[in-house]
């Protein structure tokens, strides 16, 4: 099945160049392109997908399709089968949870279920029902067959705002209900959509998890600081910062850090792969970095409080040019057989010298050496 | 150049003491060559990325063709200046020159990190033309190949005068095993002969050509030698960083060339026993201080006129150096200006050795000492390079030792009997020699 009866509105030159980006961004090699390329062509690799909404806004999915190149958007709907998303899906009611239903037995420990939201406990789990069921339940119940969970966004990865003290519903993330499943965190708020579709095509093209992080997130996308790459770090490392929003230092886009900038600590990608496909993201507009990618930050510390950095300004001196030590050292038998060889030629010489016959002058007073 | 019988081959017995010592320090030599290509360059040597090149390219390349250009001096000395007196001493110090010139190619073979690479240099279309590198490489090849042409004759006169006893030896050791066609080998042996026969005054002919080459070669490599380091203006000590370097170089090959002829020519009449050729010396003598005061009017002119006087008296590790190499130098220049010490063997020796050890650290501070790549950096050889170098050095004594036995090398004793006896010629004293 040739790629334009698949994905009519893509054309090749943006579907190679999206999954090249995609394969640069899991740090693959050059020549792996071509394998992401051949998944995301082939019906038969397009995993079945699960999406489930529970307490949220909505926004992850909304970042999805508000790509400003529908392109990614596209490739992602249609590259994955999408079997159920509540706010996408035509049907409604009974229909819906009906294909629901379809999907999970047809695909049964197969599919890959997407999360979006915090799940509420408190009260048995009340606060959030669809189709009379329970968020609880919904998510044990389809996360029982799934081969993979991925929690997309901050809310379904660590609870998110709904978990922010006090807490009233009791609000938290998958991985504190399903224990006995592999899951994916992408958190964000929203998630940059490159980074859920480099998952999927990983997952579906390598039928393997990428390499998670301690908190688990996949380390390709959330392995460094947002600080390691950000355009205003020259501004940090230069000790320019802007003190106030439209101050000299903000509109000559000078630092953020000491308007709350979380840069420094938040493992993200925001800083290289930016949003909607124009290069934008928050630190480039102006705004400082709110730490959405880590739980211990988004809503738990005010946007103006300034992290804690241990090196907050820069070294006060260059890395050295020359390199450590990596001559060999002086050898003392080399010395000293150098040494007496030395000894020993200027010694034999002046013997021989003294040996010469001296025919011309007859004064031996003084002996030469060499 | 019917000089051929100017010379005669030394009757001695080639398997003396000296002999054996040699080959030991020979076979440990190569031995380490062997290593070296077998697990690679860092097992043997101390070089690194600062220094690249350590002792092998300063002592047995740079120094060591300065040491072998007693073939090349001597040359100008007689075909230049036309001073055809000093004819016999010419064959030995091409016998030292085509030893020096072809170890020193070898050792650069030794030296290079990827010498299989190296095939590449006989495809023309390969050549990187502008590299001083490259001409000093081009240079020693065809110099060591126009040295050996030069050195023919020596080889076909021993082989034409043969009577082919070491040949009738291991006939006659065959004998009684495998009863060798003795005629049918001796009329292949009268082919060698006669070849050699009609070779050698062919050859005759055209050597004044090759012998022109042997003159412009030398001129054109030694200058590079100094060239090379021109570029490294960064790491080379002001001292001896200067756009004189290629003149430096040329010069001071000249003079060491000089003196190396003198030293090679007492040691081997002291140690084959053998009348010194006083006369001819003396003559040399008075041609090196020449040459040492331009030199060292050059170094002085040249560190005045960049400012440099001061650096050179600072006293401190490189100016030490410097001083060294040029008190060397210029002392024993001193004692060749005068006149009844130039008529004195163990002067003669005294001073030869003092310009030549000056001249070889001034080809060290230059290439070794005074370079300094970085901080950080730090080079002294080790000592299976150090052992690697004086392999070398064995083995070219050794060939030289074994090679005046076997062809007509050294010269002529009767030549100058016309002469008065006694005049300038003394026969050495018997006592303590070694050999």
């Amino acid at each position: 099945m040739g790629l334009q009866e698949f994905l009519p509105e893509i054309n090749r030159r943006d579907f190679i160049k999206t999954v090249v980006t995609v394969s640069a961004m899991l740090g693959l090699p050059y020549g792996m392109s071509e394998a992401l390329a051949a998944t995301a062509e082939n019906p038969d690799k397009r995993p079945p997908v699960i999406w489930l909404h529970f307490q949220e806004c909505t926004g992850c999915s909304e970042s999805l399709l508000r790509s400003s190149h529908p392109e990614v958007a596209t490739l992602i709907l249609d590259m994955i089968s999408l079997d159920y998303h509540e706010t996408l899906m035509a049907g409604a009611g009974h229909q819906a949870e009906q294909s629901l239903h379809d999907s999970m037995k047809a695909n049964y420990g197969k599919y890959i279920l997407v999360v979006e939201g915090a799940i509420p406990t408190r009260h048995d789990g009340i606060y959030c029902k669809v189709a009379g069921k329970t968020a609880i339940d919904s998510l044990k119940e389809v996360a029982a067959g799934a081969a993979a969970i991925i929690s997309m966004g901050t809310c379904a990865s660590y609870g998110g705002i709904q978990s922010v003290g006090p807490n009233p519903t009791g609000a938290v993330g998958v991985g504190e209900l399903v224990k006995d499943k592999a899951i994916i965190n992408i958190p964000g708020c929203p998630p940059n959509p490159y980074n859920f579709l480099s998952t999927v095509l990983y997952y579906a093209t390598f039928d393997k998890l990428p390499e998670l992080d301690s908190m688990g997130r996949p380390k390709f996308a959330y392995g460094r600081l947002i600080h390691q790459h950000c355009e205003r770090r020259p501004h940090f490392d230069a000790g320019r910062f802007a003190s106030a929003y439209g101050d000299d230092d903000h509109s000559q886009g000078h630092c953020l850090y000491k308007l709350g900038c979380k840069g420094p600590v938040t493992h993200a990608n925001c800083s290289v792969v930016r949003f909607n496909d124009v290069g934008a993201w928050p630190v480039s507009i102006g705004h400082p970095c709110i730490g959405c990618t880590e739980p211990d930050i988004l809503f738990k510390s005010a946007i103006s409080d300034k992290v804690q950095i241990h090196e907050p300004t820069p070294f006060n001196s260059y890395a050295p040019v020359e390199s450590a030590n990596r001559s060999k050292g002086i050898d003392p038998l080399t010395t000293g057989i150098v040494g007496l060889a030395a000894g020993a030629v200027v010694g034999a010489g002046a013997m021989l010298g003294k040996k010469l016959p001296d025919a011309a002058q007859k004064e031996e007073g003084h002996e030469k050496s060499e | 150049m019917s000089h051929h019988d100017d010379y005669q081959t030394h009757q001695a017995k080639i398997l003396t003491p000296s002999f054996y010592v040699l080959l030991t320090l020979t076979l440990i030599g190569f031995a380490l060559i062997a290593l070296r290509f077998i697990k690679g360059i860092g097992a043997v040597s101390n070089m690194n990325d600062g220094y690249p090149w350590g002792i092998w390219i300063t002592y047995d390349v740079a120094t060591g063709t300065a040491i072998a250009c007693g073939g090349y001096a001597m040359a100008i000395l007689i075909y230049i200046r036309n001073n055809m007196q000093y004819h016999p001493m010419i064959r030995s110090a091409v016998l030292t020159s085509l030893f020096g010139y072809g170890l020193a190619g070898f050792s650069v073979m030794v030296d290079v990190g990827r010498p299989w690479n190296s095939y590449n240099f006989f495809i023309p279309s390969r050549w990187q033309v502008n590299s001083a590198m490259f001409e000093v490489a081009l240079c020693v090849m065809a110099y060591t190949t126009v040295l050996l042409i030069e050195f023919l004759p020596a080889i076909l006169t021993t082989i034409e005068e043969s009577k082919w006893r070491r040949m009738h030896a291991f006939l006659d050791w065959l004998e009684p095993h495998i009863k060798p066609n003795r005629a049918a080998v001796l009329s292949k042996l009268e082919l060698v002969r006669l070849g050699a026969a009609w070779l050698r005054p062919k050859l005759n002919k055209v050597l004044i050509f090759v012998i022109v080459l042997g003159i412009t070669l030398p001129t054109m490599h030694q200058s590079s030698l100094g060239s090379l380091v021109l570029i490294a203006s960064t790491k080379v000590h002001p001292l001896w960083h200067t756009g004189f370097l290629p003149l430096l170089f040329l010069i001071n090959c000249i003079y060491i060339g000089f003196s190396i002829v003198l030293i090679e020519s007492i040691i081997s009449s002291y140690f084959f026993k053998r009348p010194f050729e006083i006369k001819e010396l003396s003559g040399l003598a008075k041609i090196i201080p020449a040459l040492t005061l331009i030199w060292l009017t050059v170094v002085i002119g040249d560190l005045a006129w960049r400012g440099h006087l001061g650096t050179a008296l600072a006293l401190d590790f490189y100016s030490g150096f410097f001083l060294l190499e040029f008190c060397l130098v210029a002392g024993g220049s001193l004692i060749l200006f005068n006149g009844r010490k130039r008529e004195s063997v163990r002067w003669l020796f005294v001073s030869a050795a003092l310009i030549t050890i000056g001249g070889a650290l001034y080809r060290f501070n230059v290439y070794l000492i005074g370079f300094q790549p970085g901080k950080g950096w730090h080079y002294f050889p080790s000592l299976a390079e150090l052992m690697i170098t004086v392999g070398i050095i064995a083995f070219e004594i050794l060939g030289y030792q074994v090679l005046v036995k076997v062809f007509p090398v050294l010269p002529k004793l009767h030549l100058d009997l016309h002469l008065p006896y006694g005049q300038g010629r003394h026969l050495p004293e018997v006592k303590g020699s070694k050999a």
